[in-house]
């Protein structure tokens, strides 16, 4: 009953870069759960080892946490297994096509099809930049509406 | 407490010895690198590259925290990741000496990058098997950003190689002033070997042979010549270290060696 209250609650709290994404949506809650000591645990992963926001995150949950009353509860750090954009909801895909970015391929479709433009949707589209202005995104270009725009990587 | 209990306690202290030196080894490789690539920030080529140089070292750096952090716990002297990376001098790093080389020109930097890309992603692939739980869930993390990196650095190889006739040169000068270093890569010693023995780290022949054939596909679509093997005098991971080092870390730890425990 808890637990999926506490889901409730952290579906509800931003990731700091990507706001429209929540920490659920990103799939960074691994795991909400009532443990032999009676204490709620919480287990995030972090994206990348050096994002700038896992910090954020930590104490965006962490307070999310205190907030609704669940001072008790137990924030882990989980590392492994290792986060993948496979874990990006399929709600967390359709926020981020609606803002601009263009998703990660869904898991089994990773292979190397063509990412498509979130603003035309051409797959006539163009790698600039392996890398992005945060550590999970690529730059892209469309050829036929010409506009640049983000990739969400795939890993 | 009796002596036969007593040797298997010794044993593991030495096994326990090893196991920090070996992962400050990892650590500091990652760190060092990082620190260098942070020095392109507003220095690249193009905004592009320049992002992706950032990104990379902001990856090393962070895989050096989580390696750091743990080192830490094994050392059990109270040390935490920002004590290990700021309060120790040259000496007591122990990265590959390749890893501290200065970023030179764009071609040397990615060299160098494409280098130790390579060898991570040995090294950590044969830690995802570890005895040591705890570092094989470092290395499938650090894993994947290293094949992201590999990627990159990679592309570049083969463009600026098989680019202009400029850029080629260059290149080349890159990767026979840096092939020297290489030896280190993957030069076992008895602490390698000790590691291997116990189940923790990954047998470094078998990896080195994987490497090289790495090397001489990467270097032939690139349009350039692989370099005579070269001894190595190099000592990086025994703390022995070129000059580059100490200047690195005088620019590194400046704010905490002027304000100890100064604080964010």
């Amino acid at each position: 009953m808890a637990e999926r209250e506490v889901w409730q609650l952290l579906a509800r709290v931003p990731d700091p870069e990507i706001p429209v994404l929540s920490i659920v949506d990103l799939g960074v809650v691994r795991y909400v759960r009532r443990a032999a000591d009676g204490r709620l645990h919480v287990g995030v992963t972090p994206t990348y080892t050096g994002c700038p926001a896992t910090a954020a995150i930590r104490s965006a949950t962490r307070d999310a946490l205190d907030e609704a009353g669940h001072r008790d509860a137990l924030l882990e750090e989980v590392l492994s297994p290792p986060w993948t954009s496979d874990w990006v909801t399929p709600e967390g895909r359709a926020k981020l096509a609606a803002f601009g970015i263009a998703p990660p391929a869904a898991a089994g479709e990773r292979a190397s099809g063509p990412v498509g433009c979130p603003r035309c949707g051409s797959l006539s589209t163009e790698r600039i930049s392996e890398f992005g202005s945060t550590p999970c995104k690529a730059h892209y270009v469309c050829s036929t509406c010409r506009e640049p725009f983000d990739h969400f990587k795939c890993i | 407490m009796s002596a036969a209990s007593a040797a298997p306690a010794r044993r593991d202290r030495a096994l326990n010895d090893a196991l920090l030196r070996y992962v400050l080894r990892l650590a500091d490789t990652s760190l060092v690198l990082g620190q260098r690539l942070g020095e392109w920030i507003g220095h690249a080529p193009a905004l592009e590259e320049d992002l992706g140089l950032a990104n990379l070292g902001l990856d090393l750096i962070g895989q050096a925290r989580l390696l750091l952090t743990y080192a830490g716990e094994i050392e059990g002297k109270g040390r935490d990741e920002d004590a290990l990376a700021f309060l120790r001098d040259a000496p007591e790093f122990l990265n590959l000496t390749l890893a501290e080389q200065p970023n030179g020109d764009f071609a040397h930097t990615i060299v160098r990058q494409w280098l130790i890309d390579a060898w991570q992603i040995e090294v950590y692939e044969g830690l995802t098997a570890s005895a040591d739980t705890r570092l094989a869930a470092i290395a499938a993390k650090a894993l994947k950003e290293t094949r992201y990196h590999y990627r990159f650095s990679r592309g570049w190889l083969v463009r600026l190689g098989d680019g202009t006739a400029e850029s080629q040169s260059r290149t080349q000068q890159a990767v026979d002033s840096l092939w020297r270093f290489t030896a280190e890569l993957f030069a076992a010693d008895e602490i390698d070997e000790r590691m291997a023995a116990a189940g923790i780290a990954p047998e470094l022949a078998a990896a080195a042979a994987r490497f090289g054939r790495r090397m001489d596909e990467d270097l032939r679509q690139a349009t350039l010549v692989r370099p005579a093997a070269q001894p190595h005098p190099w000592h990086g991971k025994r703390g022995v270290h070129s000059e580059h080092l100490g200047h690195l870390l005088g620019e590194m730890q400046h704010l905490q060696r002027t304000y100890p425990g100064v604080r964010w």
